[in-house]
């Protein structure tokens, strides 16, 4: 029963992948991680409650918050490469060199 | 037992810190202003005057011991040590080295005050005393080292001081090539020098390698390696000392300020070798047939020397030829085993050769760098301080009694006569007489007769006391120095050779007042037969000879430096280029190009992986982690 959770995290896990790899545009990727992360956060939630420990739930808050830190960050570097290049296009910044 | 004293090596430290001071001082400060000559001049003048004094007291310190335990020693660190060889960082003053070291430093002294006068006005003076106080710090590390290892930093550091200084006036090419030739032709030497000392190390070197080690130990050495440590030893000091056939550096070699010529002559460099071969007199003494090819090839090389030194026109050139010439009678005599006449004759010969390079100096310096006897003469009038100090160089180095040399010069002859080598006895007078020729045809021709060169001749003038003082002390020098080892036969003590003993293994031969009689007749006879046909031909003013037939062939020195550009350089050179032109691009850059070429490919070949798309990333970061974690879930299992 339990494990329909951990299938539904597989599941959202494998769709987060497909994501990054498949789409170019820079936000569908960023949201494809967030999507992966909170996959991540439900199997935490799932092995706290089959294991009857807390542990799981701590580590599924502190994903969140890093998780908002992260995405502050994130939002202000597509702001700039969408300044830089006129464009979301992950293909188009295949240079190190700016 | 020997003593230690923490002198010792403040000897040799001196003149080195002065040369790392005055080069600092002279690199910072050559750009933008010039540094008064005073100053150079007496930062120079400091190093060998505290050295000459320090040396004064290791021979006092010396003398106040028994005769038999005269040595002292210091060890300033432990150099290195693998396997058997340990090597110190030691100084080792015995009788030999101290004598060495007296006239070393003193006469390095005066040649110092010296060139504050002669090298006035020269744009590097400051490099120049640089490497002058690195040379002499050099020879003294080289006289002092109580280990061959030890001896040989020095002798490789007169190597290089001597390539510094004849190549000084380096906007001529040729003085650069000169400079070259006595680098390149003392390194020949100088391998000798170190395959004898491997010979030496693999034969007694794991008891210890100092002298007094080896000392000990040498008779465990066997004939033949002590043969062979002897010739190679020999090699090294042929390089060193200008003997056949490593001998033409030297006359080269008078490209550099003539300050340097008399350093080189007098003090350090070229006495070196006699030195050496006097410090292993030990080794030396056991194996006749070295002494012999020692001593033949010495007075064939003296007779060489003095037959081209007969008809060179460059007043420098004839005293680098005596030069030679009077080194190769200081190997005759410790190839006689006579090392202590051998060393007296360094002793004496540094007096007068440096006093003769000094004057001729002095000589140079007042007719604007004229250095072609032909355009001399009559510089009597003119310059009688220079005049008559070189006059007593010149007596002193073609044997007139009383004068240094000929007591030296005697005291080598009468040993080879004594221990029955009559044809190095013969040849050795033979060249005495041409000595006195030679060497009194350049003062008719410099300094008496009529000026050659009129205009010259008119601007000509004294040169200054910091020049004069110099050679007067050196003539003093060169007329007394024979008088502290007066034969018995005068009344006299031998005492440098007294003195000698116990640094020296040797046996004085005892041959009768009758032989030593001939010996300093013959020697006399041979002085006043040379100097009446240089009279005759010279004193009386005579003009630019014309050189046929044998002359010629002299005069061009028999070709020796053509013969070994052909037979040596030459060849040397082609082999070289033709390495350079085959089997370098084929064989050797091969590896290496096809090496770069793999590197390429494989770079090539990767290039494919990152192409710089952030989700190919993505993907081999997932393709990575998935392996990881599959491998890690197979090894839980």
């Amino acid at each position: 029963m339990i494990h329909n959770y951990l299938l539904l995290s597989i599941l959202l896990f494998c769709l987060g992948i497909v994501g990054v790899i498949s789409r170019r545009n820079v936000f569908t990727v960023f949201m494809s991680i967030e999507l992966m992360l909170n996959a991540a956060n439900l199997a935490f939630i799932t092995f706290s409650r089959m294991h009857e420990s807390m542990n799981g739930h701590v580590l599924a808050m502190m994903v969140i918050a890093v998780a908002a830190a992260e995405a502050a960050l994130a939002l202000a570097v597509v702001i700039l490469l969408h300044k830089h290049k006129s464009t979301l296009d992950t293909n188009v910044f295949s240079l190190l060199k700016g | 037992m020997q003593q230690s004293v923490n002198y010792l090596g403040l000897i040799p430290l001196f003149p080195l810190l002065g040369a790392v001071f005055i080069g600092l001082l002279h690199v910072f400060t050559c750009k933008k202003v010039r540094l008064p000559e005073k100053l150079y001049g007496l930062l120079a003048c400091v190093g060998p005057v505290l050295s000459f004094i320090l040396a004064l007291k290791v021979f006092v310190a010396l003398k106040a011991l028994p005769v038999e335990s005269r040595s002292l020693s210091h060890v300033v660190f432990t150099w290195f040590s693998v396997g058997d060889l340990h090597i110190n960082m030691g100084f080792l003053a015995d009788p030999l080295s101290c004598l060495m070291l007296l006239f070393v430093t003193f006469i390095g002294s005066l040649i110092h005050i010296y060139s504050i006068g002669y090298m006035g006005g020269d744009k590097n003076y400051g490099k120049f005393f640089a490497y002058m106080n690195l040379f002499l710090g050099s020879m003294l590390v080289l006289v002092l080292g109580d280990s061959p290892v030890v001896m040989f930093v020095g002798w490789e550091g007169v190597g290089l001081c001597s390539y510094l200084l004849i190549s000084f006036y380096s906007e001529d090419h040729q003085n650069v090539l000169a400079g070259n030739k006595a680098f390149i032709v003392n390194r020949i030497g100088d391998l000798g020098f170190v395959l004898g000392m491997a010979f030496l190390f693999w034969g007694i070197g794991a008891h210890g390698f100092d002298f007094l080690s080896l000392r000990a130990n040498v008779g465990n050495l066997t004939a033949t390696t002590s043969l062979i440590v002897c010739l190679l030893l020999f090699v090294g000091a042929t390089g060193k000392s200008a003997q056949i056939p490593l001998y033409v550096w030297l006359p080269d070699a008078m490209a550099g300020p003539t300050p340097v010529s008399a350093l080189i002559h007098a003090a350090t460099m070229v006495t070196a070798g006699v030195y050496m071969v006097a410090r292993f007199s030990f080794i030396y003494s056991t194996v006749e047939l070295a002494g012999d090819i020692i001593a033949w090839t010495g007075i064939l090389t003296a007779l060489l020397a003095a037959i081209f030194g007969m008809f060179q026109d460059d007043i420098k050139k004839v005293l680098a030829y005596s030069t030679v010439s009077q080194l190769g009678y200081m190997f005759a005599g410790v190839g006689v085993a006579a090392y202590s006449a051998g060393i007296f004759h360094v002793f004496t010969h540094a007096f007068f050769k440096a006093l003769l390079f000094l004057g001729a100096g002095s000589v140079i310096y007042a007719l604007h760098h004229e250095q072609n006897i032909w355009k001399m003469g009559g510089l009597k009038a003119k310059m009688p301080t220079t005049y008559i100090t070189m006059v007593i160089g010149a007596l002193a180095l073609s044997g007139c009694p009383p004068f240094s040399g000929f007591f030296s010069k005697d005291e080598i002859l009468y040993s080879a006569l004594a221990t029955g080598h009559f044809g190095i006895w013969i040849v050795g007078v033979l060249v005495a007489g041409m000595t006195a020729f030679y060497t009194f045809r350049m003062i008719f021709l410099v300094f008496h007769g009529e000026p050659r060169d009129q205009k010259a001749f008119d601007h000509a003038q004294e040169s200054p006391a910091v020049m004069t003082v110099p050679l007067i002390i050196l003539a003093v020098g060169a007329l007394f120095a024979g008088f502290f080892n007066l034969p018995g036969i005068f009344g006299g003590g031998q005492l440098v050779s007294h003195w000698l003993a116990p640094s020296l293994t040797e046996h004085h031969p005892h041959a009768g007042v009758f032989v030593e009689i001939i010996a300093i007749g013959a020697s006399i006879v041979a002085f006043l037969i040379g100097i009446k046909i240089a009279y005759t031909k010279f004193g009386l003013g005579a003009s630019v000879p014309v050189f046929k037939g044998f002359a010629d062939f002299a005069y061009h020195k028999f070709y020796v430096d053509e013969m070994y550009n052909a037979i040596i350089v030459q060849p040397y050179k082609a082999i070289g280029a033709s390495i350079w032109k085959t089997i370098d691009p084929n064989v050797t850059d091969g590896p290496i190009k096809a090496a770069s070429k793999i590197y390429m490919t494989m770079g090539t070949a990767f290039k494919v992986f990152q192409i710089g798309y952030v989700r190919i990333y993505a993907i081999y970061m997932i393709v990575g982690l998935s392996l990881i974690s599959l491998f890690l879930s197979q090894s839980l299992n």
